[in-house]
């Protein structure tokens, strides 16, 4: 991706419009101030709050990452034990596209009362469910795509399957693998956020927006900045871990077209 | 198929077997409880869900059979998901649209478009319920049910924007340049070349956002407290699981339900689409 | 060719001068490049694709561009084509703009892909250029059937691309660049992508096609012997920057029938020498 100016540029001034025209709905016209404060308050808030929203990140933050690495590694593991035994993949397909198009987060209120209301467990358990579809997915996709071509070389060489694997198989599938992996960060973080929703000891982002949401909603929103922070983060590590698989071994794959 | 009726078996067997043979208090490392205790409190057998499901919602004499009642609400929330879905499409494919015409709009509105999905939706649904109770026209008054579509529509246009997008940028370098030579300007190369060659990439992201509508829309309906839908459902009966295990388990194949109606609606369009599929990757 | 007392074209000569096959003034040239020279901008800095590019085509001539990579043969026919546009000189077509000429839909074109639109039948995707500009479906109907056994593809009208091989993918293309009826084709490379059976057949084909039309021809290829076959004029390119190195007048024109016979004969392999030799040339080596 090369780097122009209008791509650095652009969003910046969609962005500054963007803020210039929510400081004007609000402080200047004065619409709709109860449930949407200015920005002016929203840093405030912040300001004020520093500490709770800090602690609150973090426990957010390690509920995400719990939930992310478990589902992650699970996901890759069933994926490789899919890609080579038929009729585990046969049972785990159907299993594994209804867990996508399901709302995971149905589970939370009962997970609080089957573990515990004091648990942080749930909420992991919901970020790595959330976690482990896409990577799993994605996974068993890359481990598919080794062609036939590869594997008639491999044979002449008379390679042992484990060469095979580690020769062809598993750089190919590394790419999709951390595909998959960027996609489920932003879903860990999301899902352990809503989780907190549903119960739970309110030490998190998602409860304290909760709380903050029908009182403070300056406080709600320096919240959810919180919460922007961490998505953003987790993105950025995990679309920085795919980008590197992919220049390593991914050139084949498909890269944006010339306009 | 047969695979995955075994699959759903196991599935099952893993959950009876852990009742069986799993610890009273569960697996507790340190402070954290990794598996659930296995009471009959905590983890009703799976025949108690089952026949849950056939009795009566609640103990008054007038009331109809919990699946019935779950079964209501679960298209309740269908249709707002679905309303939430349709009106994230259109506005996910518009914002594709213009920045495919628009490099700049490109550059300038897919970070934001990026960022908008870390924003949990939670936050927003107090205010969006606020805001539609203040909104008027005459006679008419905004109803709960579209805060939690509004909500639906969040979720679901970030997956249609960048499907669509990567659509409208799929035909080949020859069939840009061919309708160019045909000086045909921007409608008609987009209504034949670059629409149709965009469907098989918004059926999948369709496919997405349906899942992530259904999300919205349960949450939202949760945080709203909107009553006739699902999401309503969830949080109650679990509040109730103390008194009654098995029944908070009622929304939660409501809630797979819906989820799988949702993915057949998608399908459905997919099926009328089907003669811009051809050649796509399974 | 006539001898009308104009300069005309030897084995010696890169001269471009077209002739015309009647009459005395010289007819409008199909196109006609005049100290036309093209840069692109690139991560190693300015490339120079194409340098004081001279060239005439009649109408009615067909003409191959040939060379190694990067010789400008394609950006070539993409000027001409208002694909591209030049850095310096100009570039006609039928005494009009290239501009201009696309928009009056002069030309048809065919690229190495055929470009079919995947979810069209064979009958559709010949029809894109008609829809575009609003022939009426009747007539639509009828130029499409003509085409289409005008390249031996009726009984596959309501095929989908998928169901084709590449050579018939490649008829379709064909056939779709005929349906306006252009006087003037550009093609580049189009039967690169098949076999070596299939390219012959296609050639063989082309030919009669373009025999039958009439349509000045400007045809981009790697390959020599597809070039000595189909061509009047082989115009041999050399890299860096992109230029003319030699014509070679084959004499092989329009009424000379393309066939096996010919692909055999002596004069076809003498061609094929002269052209593979110009090849070889440095530029500026002269005859």
């Amino acid at each position: 991706m090369t780097l122009s100016p209008s791509r650095l540029l652009a969003p910046l001034v969609v962005g500054l419009l963007g803020l210039a025209l929510w400081a004007l709905v609000v402080d200047v016209l004065g619409i709709g101030t109860f449930f949407l404060p200015g920005p002016g308050e929203v840093v405030t808030a912040l300001g004020e709050s520093w500490e709770p929203i800090r602690a609150a990140f973090w426990v957010t933050a390690v509920n995400s990452l719990w939930g992310l690495a478990v589902g992650a590694v699970l996901g890759v593991a069933l994926a490789g034990v899919a890609a080579t035994t038929r009729l585990f993949d046969g049972m785990l397909g159907p299993l594994v596209a209804i867990l996508a198009v399901v709302p995971i987060v149905a589970i939370a209120p009962l997970l609080y009362t089957m573990l515990g209301t004091d648990q942080e467990t749930p909420r992991r358990i919901i970020g790595g469910i959330a976690a482990f579809v896409p990577v799993f997915i994605n996974t068993l996709r890359g481990l598919r795509q080794t062609t036939p071509l590869q594997r008639d070389l491999m044979r002449t060489y008379a390679a042992g399957p484990v060469q095979r694997f580690r020769t062809v198989t598993l750089p190919v599938a590394i790419p999709y693998t951390l595909t998959g992996l960027r996609l489920a960060g932003s879903l860990a973080v999301i899902s352990a956020l809503v989780a907190e929703y549903f119960g739970g000891v309110n030490n998190g982002l998602g409860s304290a927006i909760k709380n903050a949401a029908t009182s403070n909603h300056a406080r709600a929103f320096a919240y959810v900045g919180g919460a922007i922070v961490l998505g953003l983060l987790v993105f950025a590590i995990t679309a920085a871990l795919e980008r590197l698989a992919h220049r390593a071994y991914g050139q084949h794959l498909d890269h944006r077209r010339k306009r | 198929m047969v695979a995955g009726v075994l699959g759903l078996a196991l599935v099952v067997a893993l959950w009876e077997g852990y009742k069986q043979f799993g610890p009273e208090s569960g697996w507790v490392i340190g402070e954290a409880r990794i598996l659930p205790r296995a009471t009959d409190l905590a983890m009703p057998h799976v025949w108690e869900m089952v026949t849950r499901l056939l009795e009566p919602e609640t103990s008054a004499s007038t009331s109809s059979p919990l699946w019935l009642v779950i079964l209501q609400a679960a298209l309740v929330s269908l249709g707002i998901a679905c309303v939430g879905l349709l009106v994230g499409t259109v506005v996910g494919l518009a914002l594709a649209l213009a920045m495919d015409r628009f490099q700049v709009a490109e550059h300038g509105l897919l970070p934001w478009i990026v960022l908008s999905q870390t924003v949990p939706l939670i936050a927003f649904a107090p205010m969006v319920k606020s805001w539609g109770s203040n909104i008027a026209i005459g006679a008419w008054e905004w109803p709960a049910w579209m805060s939690v579509a509004v909500i639906a529509s969040y979720l679901a246009f970030f997956p249609v924007a960048v499907g669509a997008l990567r659509g409208l940028q799929s035909p080949t370098v020859e069939q840009r340049e061919l309708f160019r030579t045909y000086d045909a300007g921007y409608w008609p190369t987009l209504r034949k070349v670059k629409l149709p060659a965009a469907v098989p990439y918004l059926l999948s992201s369709l496919r997405l956002a349906a899942a992530a509508a259904v999300v919205g829309t349960v949450v939202a309906e949760g945080s709203i407290a909107y009553l006739d839908g699902i999401g309503r459902k969830l949080i109650g009966y679990g509040g109730q699981a103390s008194g009654d295990p098995a029944k908070a388990w009622a929304p939660i194949f409501g809630a797979a339900v819906l989820g799988l109606l949702a993915a057949g609606v998608v399908w459905l369009v997919g099926v009328a689409l089907r003669r811009y599929r051809r050649g796509e990757a399974t | 060719m006539i001898d009308d007392g104009k300069a005309t074209v030897t084995s010696d000569s890169p001269s471009t001068t077209p002739t015309s096959e009647s009459g005395d003034e010289p007819a409008t040239p199909a196109v006609s490049l005049a100290g036309v020279t093209k840069q692109f901008a690139s991560k190693q800095g300015q490339v120079q694709a194409l340098a004081d590019i001279d060239l005439s085509v009649a109408p009615g001539e067909f003409v191959s561009l040939i060379g190694p990579s990067g010789c400008g043969k394609s950006t070539l026919m993409r000027l001409v084509a208002d694909l591209e546009t030049p850095s310096a000189g100009t570039v006609q077509v039928f005494g009009k703009t290239a501009t201009r000429a696309r928009k009056d839909q002069d030309y048809g074109i065919a690229f190495q892909q055929s470009g079919l639109l995947a979810w069209r039948t064979v009958a559709d995707n010949i029809a894109v250029p008609l829809e575009l500009h609003k022939v009426s479906r009747r007539r639509r109907q009828e130029r499409v059937a003509e085409l289409a056994a005008l390249v031996g593809l009726e009984e596959f009208t309501g095929h989908y691309p998928d169901q084709l091989s590449g050579g018939m993918q490649q008829r379709v293309a064909i056939a779709r660049a005929l349906a306006e009826q252009p006087r003037l084709l550009l093609m580049d490379e189009p039967f690169g992508a098949l076999d070596e059976m299939t390219r012959e057949r296609l050639q063989t084909e082309l030919s009669r096609l373009v025999r039958k039309t009439g349509a000045a021809v400007v045809f981009v290829t790697h390959s020599i012997p597809e070039a000595v076959f189909l061509s009047e004029r082989v115009v041999v390119m050399s890299p860096r920057p992109g230029r003319i190195t030699r014509i070679v007048p084959t004499g092989l024109g329009p009424d000379v029938v393309r066939d096996e016979v010919l692909r055999e004969s002596e004069r076809f392999y003498e061609l094929v020498t002269e052209v593979r030799e110009a090849l070889h040339a440095r530029p500026g080596a002269g005859s």
